[in-house]
């Protein structure tokens, strides 16, 4: 198994450099380092979701709720920031990852305890979060000078010639990968989507590991809330509006398999890129941007029959538990 | 079903219960009381609720979304899902929209909305019947892909200048102020209540939603049954474009955005189990009815359609968690 997913993501390491490559045929400097950097960093909050939702996904699970889940603690920290311009950013950002995983857990605990399917609670959880932000912001806009200076300069702050947006998905990349690899709290998420019953002869509260995965989902999402907000100096109700769906698109070029128990970071990051390059190519390239959400929608398709060989027929079924039925 | 059961049926647990008691607590009845009680609150907070004309304007709110509610009833039924029915409203409306510009008359843009419904359908059933694809991975996939054409196609612009003859649709009234629309889901219904609930297809895609393996070895073709569930489910939501597309007069690509998830709400509140397997017709058609007089209602209250979405949100985890925490409170006090 290992072995597979290894060659699976060098398949898409490949992909990835041609895809660059192919730019590069047309406009060099689009394979700069600079700009790869540049390329990297607008990606970064799509690999921090992705990251969150991989978590979900290798659950038997998935969250719907994500983009909304970030638009909503978006709008609580601009509106906090504009209020109370003296809280210091870190605090803000810890109270993002906070609020994030609160409005998380009340996903797990529907998932959890309710044992309600996941689709459903997410698509719910979806348009109330999205309407809340409209009870919570009247509609308003929360604009650039509405926003402390410190706030929107966060993402932009250089260490080491990288801006911080790249570290925060950096960082978020290292600790999904230790704790997906080295700590049992994340060896369950594989073990409870791998055989949801054997994980319960293992020792396993399949329940609480999928309440897990959601509250970990959600507080990138509210990391994610805070990022997109101060990178794009603005707050309004439609942000990041059917971004969920870019995020699981990420996840399935990535080679999260939906059937649960199977995945990688690299495939969840690569996968994220994939998505990443393609948006950030086709102006360069002079192909209309309204090509993207076709060529998105074409490489998931490609993507998962790809993944339904490598993976043969092991999770066809998908929303249903099937050995409890 | 019943021969399962032996002659001294009457003595099984389930059937202590007399037919009045059953449909008492079965869902369709409880969706019926939801309705008097919207119906009801509706006509207390607004005076112009009760006006035919704007009754006759509210179903507007769900007759569209509706028909397309019952295609994905039998999607759902069938363990599968289809994310993908708004963007092929997109894609057909598109369609239509450049057929227009190529001077086709109304009944001709009919026939090429039914075919391109019917063509991105068998595309989705394709992948999922014939492959073996996940559904849901699936339709996400040609979400992008249906709404992304119509993107490419109309960029930022919009088409124009159906027909006079194409409005009756969308905007045709048969007598009074039953409006063409009404009438369409009306018989629509009716043809689905009688597809899943009279005949042997309606039977396989219930014995597929229970369990596929089973359903293949009762001899039931699982794969053309899918098939044939999502070209269903494709040649719907090209009807439903052809009447959103009269009734708005023109089309841009953003057209119907998000109706997939208030569909899957519908059918959900309906009764329909999402893992497949149980659901009625009837069920939906109340769940319809349901769903646009609260959204009417609060639309008479000035109430705006994002905070509209927070009840439908609420209504469908609600819903659905109602019957579990009564079922647990129930067995713990049994216990």
């Amino acid at each position: 198994m290992k072995s597979l997913t290894l060659s699976r993501d060098a398949l898409l390491a490949l992909a990835l450099i041609a895809l660059v490559g192919l730019v590069y045929l047309r406009f060099p400097a689009f394979a700069s380092p600079n700009s790869l950097l540049g390329v990297f960093n607008d990606t970064s909050i799509l690999i921090i979701l992705a990251l969150g939702q991989m978590a979900v996904i290798l659950t038997r699970c998935i969250d719907l709720s994500m983009a909304s889940n970030l638009a909503l603690v978006g709008m609580c920290t601009a509106m906090l920031n504009s209020a109370l311009p003296s809280i210091p950013i870190p605090i803000l950002v810890f109270l993002a990852m906070f609020l994030g995983a609160l409005l998380g857990s009340i996903n797990g605990i529907l998932v959890w305890k309710l044992d309600i399917p996941p689709i459903v609670v997410t698509l719910g959880t979806l348009t109330i979060f999205r309407g809340l932000i409209f009870l919570l912001s009247e509609g308003q806009w929360v604009n650039a000078h509405e926003m402390s200076p410190a706030f929107k300069a966060l993402p932009r702050l250089s260490i080491f010639g990288i801006p911080a947006l790249s570290w925060f998905a950096i960082l978020c990349i290292a600790g999904m990968y230790v704790l997906l690899t080295r700590t049992h709290y994340g060896r369950a998420f594989y073990a409870v989507g791998g055989n949801p019953n054997a994980a319960v002869y293992t020792g396993i509260d399949v329940g609480r590991t999928r309440f897990n995965a959601f509250v970990l989902s959600g507080a990138l999402s509210g990391i994610a809330g805070y990022l997109w907000v101060s990178r794009y100096a603005v707050a309004y109700v439609d942000i990041a509006a059917g971004f969920e769906l870019d995020v699981v698109a990420a996840c399935v070029i990535g080679g999260i398999s939906i059937a649960g128990g199977m995945g990688s970071i690299g495939g969840a990051v690569l996968g994220a890129l994939f998505l990443g390059v393609i948006k950030n190519a086709l102006p360069v390239v002079n192909i209309s941007p309204f090509w993207q959400q076709a060529i998105s929608g074409a490489a998931i398709i490609v993507a998962v029959i790809f993944n339904a060989r490598s993976e043969r027929r092991l999770g066809r079924i998908i929303l249903k538990k099937a050995e409890q039925i | 079903m019943n021969s399962q059961y032996p002659n001294n049926a009457s003595e099984m647990p389930d059937r202590l219960h007399g037919p009045l008691a059953r449909m008492l607590a079965s869902w369709e009845f409880l969706l019926i009381i939801v309705a008097v009680l919207i119906f009801f609150f509706n006509t207390q907070a607004s005076p112009y609720f009760l006006d035919a004309w704007n009754l006759s304007d509210a179903t507007f709110n769900f007759t569209e979304k509706a028909m397309i509610a019952f295609a994905m009833a039998l999607v759902i039924i069938s363990g599968e899902i289809d994310l993908s029915v708004a963007s092929i409203v997109a894609l057909v409306s598109t369609s239509m929209g450049f057929a227009v510009q190529l001077g086709f008359d109304t009944p001709s843009l009919i026939l090429i909305a039914i075919a391109v419904g019917a063509a991105c359908g068998a595309f989705n059933g394709f992948l999922v019947a014939t492959m073996g694809l996940p559904s849901i991975v699936v339709t996400i996939g040609t979400l992008s892909l249906f709404r992304g054409i119509a993107y490419i196609v109309l960029g930022d612009k919009a088409y124009s200048g159906y027909p006079d003859s194409f409005a009756f649709f969308g905007q045709g009234y048969v007598w009074w102020v039953i409006t063409f629309e009404m009438v369409l889901f009306m018989i629509i219904a009716a043809i689905f209540y009688v597809l899943l609930h009279r005949t042997s297809f309606g039977r396989s895609v219930k014995a597929i939603g229970n369990n596929p393996t089973a359903a293949l070895f009762a001899g039931i073709r699982v794969p053309r049954v899918k098939f044939m569930l999502f070209v269903l489910s494709g040649i719907m939501s090209a009807i439903a474009a052809i009447c959103l597309t009269s009734r708005l007069g023109s089309t841009r690509p953003s057209i119907a955005v998000g109706w997939e998830l208030e569909i899957v709400t519908m059918v959900v509140l309906g009764g329909i189990n999402i893992l497949g397997g149980s659901g009625t017709i009837l069920g939906v058609f109340i769940a319809a009815i349901v769903m646009g007089m609260v959204t009417f209602g609060l639309g008479l209250l000035n109430v705006p359609g994002i905070v509209m979405s927070i009840f439908t949100g609420l209504l469908l985890i609600t819903v659905i968690a109602l019957p579990i925490v009564i079922r647990r409170a129930r067995q713990r006090v049994a216990n």
